[in-house]
């Protein structure tokens, strides 16, 4: 049914429409509605599942291994700090093998404490194991809701999925959705049948103690599993299509890549406002297009490289810094891409800043005429340090 | 044929058969004369195979669960060390939403620091929440698994490598953080303190404490050879002797309210109890250490009314 909602609503919604046993979650700063609207649906009786009103995110984090692990399809929310309070255990979830849900309000990390949108936060924990897809709208929200739990329970997976979406800018926003109804749902994810749980029937321990003899293993057989995932999530995109009739679960969406000789990279929600700048310059007979990333982990670098071979410049937007390195998407995307390719990676958006049309223009220019690693757009000269500044 | 560890199939299968009544199976690599590990087999086989058990990091889960083997029975998950509780919730709110909770005990078992420290939080959040979980605290009163280091249940004067005697120093400074207490306030059904020198009063309060619905606590006093420089062999024997010097108080709480004592008729003087221990050795010479020792014994033996 297409529904004009906001974003944590929606968001709330389709997790209910995946029959969550068990929820856990603390309230932080986008993301606290999410977890307000299915509090409400439960509080109602509208959904079957047990709420478990913790005392912080690595509680909330720790609740849901323990829930997921005894065979319960569980979930949980959070965003910035609380991301960060859980990372502890959301590596062990990864490495225990639980295909725990997770979506991640995307906001920056203090200090300053800043609760606008950055993607710090998922970035700052992207070695941890966890699937993580980015969603650019509402409705993609709501698809890769959907669709990642049919990834993350596939038995040859067993992987907690993160499904990232900028705080505010899409929890807080409002868009025409459209939330399918439950038969589809139930038609496309079955329910939880774990490979392996808590069971007193068949005891096994989970979580022991992995010495030098087996521990590389544990992490090569996560890094295998992530490479399947590659090929996974376009297989399961197919079927959400099918279903569903959208073609938004995918690795990476090319937006009018095929012949363009300057192509930006971002993830996330301004990638919307990049394709409107794209549509803008290619009216002017501009040769531009957009690579937008929906899987950051595992990273698509054979698809990536292919959209982008055909390019002279490109330019990738970070919303997140790796201090005393580069932006994160930009290191990965040099690392891969051929000599003659022009890179340059941009750092926009921190903490809530806008990225405005004008700033998508700046980079679009900037991208054409020189070649930065590193080059934060959109600076106030008057607040920097004297030394910094370059004017 | 032989399986992994390199046991013979046979005796695979005798130790199977042994499972059937063993919950915390031998072959695990505690320390000789290790309480905790003594307390856990009573504590597993008094809970039966319908348990689920979950384990913060520390000496238990170390010493008993080296992949690809593990001595527990029963279906066993341990992930870090502050979380014990978490998990146990979690299980215990997923076995209920698939009503099967009724009929499967979950049990959260920690060490002391993963208890009083580092878990006390996530440990008030399980009680003050209600879930249906029975915890177990293992005290042997230091961080044994890092190597000796002080927690918040260390004893007073006892010498740790982070509370070392010296010349300055006579050992810990302060007090046993009262945990059984922190619970009690939380009005739980049970908290409660045992220890290793009375197996039978384990079995009967995790019994007891089973059979209640709702959160429960059961600190169990449990003495560590390495860790307290005491012999192997005497390990029982230590455990006795601090609760007759009154320095380990056996207690029950019920609903906030302290309802049973073991009484020490005549209690014995604390040097009893100190000197079976190199962690106390810096404080045989001085008597005046030694009385601020029995101090504690006296205000426990007064504040809980154990003569
Ligand atoms: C977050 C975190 N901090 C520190 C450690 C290191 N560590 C592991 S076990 C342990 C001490 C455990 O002490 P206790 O809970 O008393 O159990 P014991 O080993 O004495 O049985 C410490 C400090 C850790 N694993 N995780
Ligand atoms: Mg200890």
């Amino acid at each position: 049914m297409r529904r004009f909602i906001e974003g944590s609503h929606a968001m709330a919604e389709a997790t209910k429409l995946c029959r969550p046993e068990v929820i856990a979650a603390y309230p932080i700063t986008p993301q606290t509605h999410i977890v307000e609207h299915l509090s409400q649906f439960i509080a109602d009786g509208n959904l079957n599942a047990k709420s478990i009103n913790v005392e912080s995110e690595h509680s909330a984090a720790s609740c849901v291994l323990g829930s997921q692990a005894a065979g319960s399809r569980s979930f949980t929310c959070t965003s910035s700090q609380g991301l960060i309070l859980m990372s502890e255990v959301l590596f062990c979830i990864a490495g225990m093998r639980l295909p725990v849900m997770l979506i991640c309000a995307n906001r920056a990390v203090s200090a300053p404490i800043n609760i606008w949108n950055d993607q710090q936060d998922s970035i700052a924990i992207r070695d941890a194991g966890l699937i993580q897809i980015y969603a650019e709208n509402i409705q993609e929200a709501v698809d890769l809701i959907i669709a990642g739990h049919k990834i993350g329970e596939n038995p040859k997976v067993m992987l907690p999925v993160m499904v990232c979406v900028d705080g505010f800018i899409l929890t807080h926003g409002m868009e025409v959705v459209d939330i399918p109804s439950q038969d589809k749902v139930d038609n496309f994810l079955p329910p939880y049948n774990p490979p392996y749980k808590l069971d007193i029937n068949n005891p096994m321990s989970f979580g022991l103690l992995g010495d030098p003899s087996v521990y590389t293993e544990t992490r090569y057989a996560i890094q295998k599993t992530l490479e399947d995932v590659l090929q996974i999530i376009p297989k399961v995109g197919g079927e959400f299509n099918d279903i569903f009739g959208r073609s938004s679960v995918g690795l990476i969406e090319e937006y009018k890549t095929s012949d363009a000789e300057t192509i930006l990279v971002a993830m996330g929600s301004v990638c919307g406002t990049i394709k409107d700048i794209v549509d803008i310059q290619r009216n002017k007979g501009k040769k531009i297009g957009l690579l937008k990333i929906i899987a950051y982990r595992p990273f698509p670098q054979a698809e990536v490289k292919k959209a982008l071979s055909q390019a002279k410049n490109v330019g990738i937007v970070d919303k997140n810094i790796s201090l005393g390195s580069n932006g994160a998407l930009y290191s990965e995307i040099k690392s891969i891409l051929p000599e003659k390719i022009k890179v340059n990676g941009f750092v926009a958006g921190l903490g809530g800043r806008d990225i405005k049309p004008s700033t998508v223009e700046k980079i679009i220019e900037s991208t054409e005429k020189e070649e930065n690693p590193c080059k934060f757009v959109d600076l106030n000269e008057e607040l920097l340090w004297k030394e910094f500044k370059t004017v | 044929m032989k399986n992994y560890s390199g046991r013979s199939l046979k005796q695979f299968n005798m130790e199977k058969e042994h499972l059937k009544e063993n919950y915390y199976v031998s072959g695990h690599t505690a320390c000789a004369g290790c309480g905790q590990s003594m307390a856990v087999r009573i504590v597993m086989n008094t809970a039966g195979p319908n348990t689920i058990a979950t384990n913060a990091t520390g000496c238990l889960e170390v010493f008993s669960s080296k992949a690809p083997q593990s001595a527990f029975g029963v279906p066993w998950i341990h992930s870090l060390f502050e979380n014990s509780a978490a998990i146990a919730s979690g299980v215990e709110a997923a076995l209920d939403q698939q009503g099967k909770k009724d009929k499967i005990n979950v049990i959260a078992q920690a060490g002391d620091g993963g208890t009083a420290d580092i878990g006390l939080q996530a440990l008030s959040g399980m009680l003050e929440r209600g879930h249906d979980v029975l915890f177990v605290c293992y005290d042997n009163e230091a961080y044994m698994n890092t190597g000796i280091q002080r927690s918040g249940l260390t004893p007073f004067s006892a010498h740790t490598t982070t509370s070392p005697s010296g010349k300055k120093s006579s050992g810990n400074p302060r007090p046993k953080k009262p945990v059984v207490e922190i619970c009690a306030a939380h009005h739980i059904p049970y908290s409660a303190t045992s220890s290793i020198a009375n197996p039978k009063d384990i079995e009967i309060k995790v019994k007891k404490a089973l059979q209640i619905k709702g959160p429960k606590y059961l600190q169990i006093h449990v003495p560590c050879p390495l860790g307290w420089r005491s012999e192997s062999s005497l390990s029982i024997e230590i455990a006795k002797q601090a609760v007759n010097t009154g320095l380990y108080p056996i207690v029950e709480y019920e609903y906030g309210k302290l309802t049973k004592v073991r009484k020490i008729p005549s209690p014995k003087p604390v040097s009893e109890y100190l000197k079976l221990q190199g962690r106390f050795k810096h404080l045989l010479k001085n008597q005046e250490e030694i009385a601020a020792v029995q101090k504690v014994a006296d205000k426990n033996i007064d504040y809980y009314g154990l003569k």
